[in-house]
């Protein structure tokens, strides 16, 4: 049996969780946010995703309530929530600093919030047993923030934000301080515990493995605007900007122009005396519009022999990056237009076929690459 | 070596400037008071060499103390400071905490100069800023000459020479001690901090009594016992701010030693002076050890 799909943004009878409505925020001349729209579902992994200074965080803390907008409305369940101070939003939020309190324990950090609510007590030691057994911290219950490891102190502050059953958990960098074997380990129990909890994550980073890893839809965000929202393999392989391809990932971009139309191909001339560029589009390109070509380097294979059928160019190793699992080649092409080319390393290095200065052939088919207009 | 003599300086340090003049006044106050220079016998003689020696001890005696209880102004003059200290001790911190909280989070560019003018009345001879506070709370002193001006009191307020005048002067003197401490701990703060308190449920004022306090109660407990033992001794503010209803055991111990020339009860005076303040200090440093032991 195969699993229902989880795609209720493209339900139009779904309700959002969250919605932002024209919402712009500025701080002095400084225009953080800019007439920003979007919905957010329930038991999404939402990931906004952009360079530092995006409005990114700017986002989140309005969503927390340490910010408010300059206009527009953030409805949360339908509410405007515009005039709720932090302390009573449903909404809770782990730092990236993780700002656990030091001086008190684990247990009580965690316990914190639902203290202020004024739970019962029997029922706050459950809360918080539930909590430490779901992040696998019910030996350090006893100990103080400063006397556990940083992955153990991320796992705190998860819990604890996780602890009031937020409808909203705002994550702002969490795994930023861990090591790389450590985030990737973290990242899947992430995924895990929103899984578990049927909580609405919304996670912000500028790694954009992490975003592509744990998140179902990813907002990629510059300058206070959202450029593309999407799932991560659509974000990949069809971005709908030159900025969203080249910040996703490891790409090949290469202006022309238009020349001529064939059923969805595209002709596109991008330089003198080469062979056309021949990809496929739903887009309309008048003729002699500027048209950028966007590839992966993946999806360029590279062979001694000329190929048969695609589009295929001929050029000259540069360089080669040898990462382990796979080859990136960097191929100079005659009109010194360098282009990359990756391949798995299925072999031995000793049987590699190219080296360095060898003449090869670089080919792909016309659905391999995306065509953009901007 | 390196070990015994690095532990060995602070040690004869101490020894030297802390023991050898303890020693000192504590044989002094096992004495008797005698109209000679020095003003207290016996003395030790050398030249007798062992019988002096023995002779010498057998003088000594803790009569000076039994005196100390049985007039009751020595207890309730340590009374007295006691009660003084604590307050002056409680409204410092009072007056502090809302400078140094207000210190910590002002920017960053502004807290050196800040700092700096926490300590720039030190640059200043303590007598003097103590005798201008007698300009500022006397009967035609500035304070009342400004009250009245706008006409809040018609009759000068009687604020010199009473207990008031000597919280003034002990809080307006001690509050740099209390507001460095407090200050270096809440800087360390991290604002993040409040920022989760108030995520988690916390009002403004409720995230202030459970993280911020919490977090400077160190620099609060350094704090108040910077003022709460000089003040505990204090003399000069309680002699030139005070009325003669003042009775501070700073106060006494002067009268005992100055006006009465009687070292040996002045000593003691002292050494059951040191003796109070050596308990809470002890009690702190207890308090401190257990912390870093718990902090690990």
């Amino acid at each position: 049996m195969a699993l229902d799909a989880f795609v209720p943004w493209e339900d139009p009878e779904a309700k959002p969780v969250i919605h932002f409505q024209n919402v712009t925020k500025r701080f002095g001349d400084f225009t953080a946010i800019d007439d920003l729209t979007i919905d957010i579902y329930e038991k999404e992994f939402f990931a906004l995703l952009g360079p530092s200074g995006c409005g990114k965080t700017t986002l989140m803390r309005m969503l927390a309530g340490f910010e408010t907008p300059t206009e527009g409305t953030i409805l949360l369940q339908g509410q405007d929530i515009a005039p709720v101070p932090p302390n009573k939003r449903a909404v809770n939020m782990m730092f990236q600093s993780y700002a656990l309190f030091p001086h008190l324990s684990i247990w009580e950090n965690i316990a914190f919030g639902l203290r202020r609510d004024g739970m019962p007590k029997h029922d706050i030691n459950d809360r918080v047993d539930e909590m430490l057994r779901l992040t696998r911290l019910e030996a350090f219950a006893r100990r103080k923030p400063h006397q556990i490891s940083g992955g153990q102190r991320q796992r705190v502050a998860l819990a604890r934000s996780l602890a009031k059953r937020p409808k909203l958990l705002l994550l702002d960098e969490p795994l930023g301080a861990l090591d790389k074997k450590l985030r990737q380990e973290t990242q899947f129990e992430l995924m895990d515990i929103q899984e578990k909890t049927d909580t609405t994550f919304v996670i912000v980073t500028h790694d954009q493995e992490e975003a592509m890893t744990v998140a179902s839809r990813v907002a990629v965000m510059d300058h206070g605007k959202i450029i593309q929202v999407s799932t991560p393999d659509a974000i990949y392989e069809t971005p709908n900007s030159t900025y969203v391809a080249d910040f996703i990932g490891d790409v090949n971009l290469i202006e022309g122009k238009a020349t001529g139309r064939d059923g969805d191909k595209l002709k596109i001339a991008w330089a003198e005396g080469q062979p056309e560029i021949v990809g496929s589009t739903t887009t309309d390109f008048t003729n002699g519009q500027t048209v950028h070509f966007a590839i992966r380097p993946e999806k360029v294979s590279i062979s001694a022999e000329k190929p048969e059928s695609g589009n295929i160019l001929p050029g000259k190793i540069l360089d080669i990056a040898y990462l382990g699992n796979i080859s990136t080649y960097h191929v100079e092409l005659a009109g010194g237009q360098i282009i990359k080319a990756q391949t798995a390393n299925n072999r031995r290095l000793s049987r590699r076929t190219f080296t360095w200065e060898d003449n090869v052939w670089l080919s792909f088919t016309d659905t391999a690459g995306v065509l953009l207009e901007r | 070596m390196r070990r015994i003599f690095l532990i060995a300086v602070p040690y004869l340090w101490l020894l030297a400037l802390f023991l050898v003049p303890f020693l000192i006044v504590f044989k002094i106050s096992l004495s008797d008071t005698a109209l000679a220079i020095p003003p207290y016998t016996p003395t030790l003689d050398f030249a007798a060499g062992w019988e002096g020696f023995k002779s010498f001890f057998s003088e000594l005696d803790f009569e000076n103390f039994i005196f100390l209880t049985e007039d009751d102004l020595y207890w309730k003059a340590y009374l007295s400071s006691l009660k003084i200290a604590l307050t002056s001790t409680i409204l410092t911190l009072l007056v502090g905490f809302p400078i140094a909280y207000g210190m910590a989070k002002a920017p960053q560019e502004w807290r050196a100069t800040l700092l700096m003018l926490v300590i720039l009345p030190f640059w200043t001879s303590f007598l003097i800023r103590v005798y201008s506070w007698m300009g500022i709370l006397s009967q035609e002193g500035y304070l009342n000459q400004l009250l009245m001006s706008i006409g809040l009191i018609s009759e000068p307020l009687i604020i010199l020479n009473t207990n008031i005048a000597v919280y003034i002067g002990i809080v307006y003197t001690y509050l740099p001690f209390m507001i460095l401490p407090i200050y270096s701990s809440l800087e360390k703060m991290d604002e993040s901090l409040l920022e989760a308190a108030e995520d988690l449920g916390c009002s403004r004022f409720t995230a202030f009594w459970l993280v911020t306090v919490p977090l400077a109660k160190q620099g609060i407990i350094a704090g108040s016992f910077l003022v709460f033992i000089p003040a505990l001794g204090e003399f000069v503010i309680p002699s030139l701010l005070g009325g003669s209803k003042t009775l501070m055991i700073g106060k006494v111990l002067w009268e005992e030693f100055f006006s009465n020339r009687d070292w040996p009860v002045a000593s003691a005076v002292a050494v059951i002076l040191l003796l109070i303040l050596v308990i809470p200090i002890i009690l702190f440093q207890r308090n401190e050890q257990k912390q870093r032991e718990t902090e690990g």
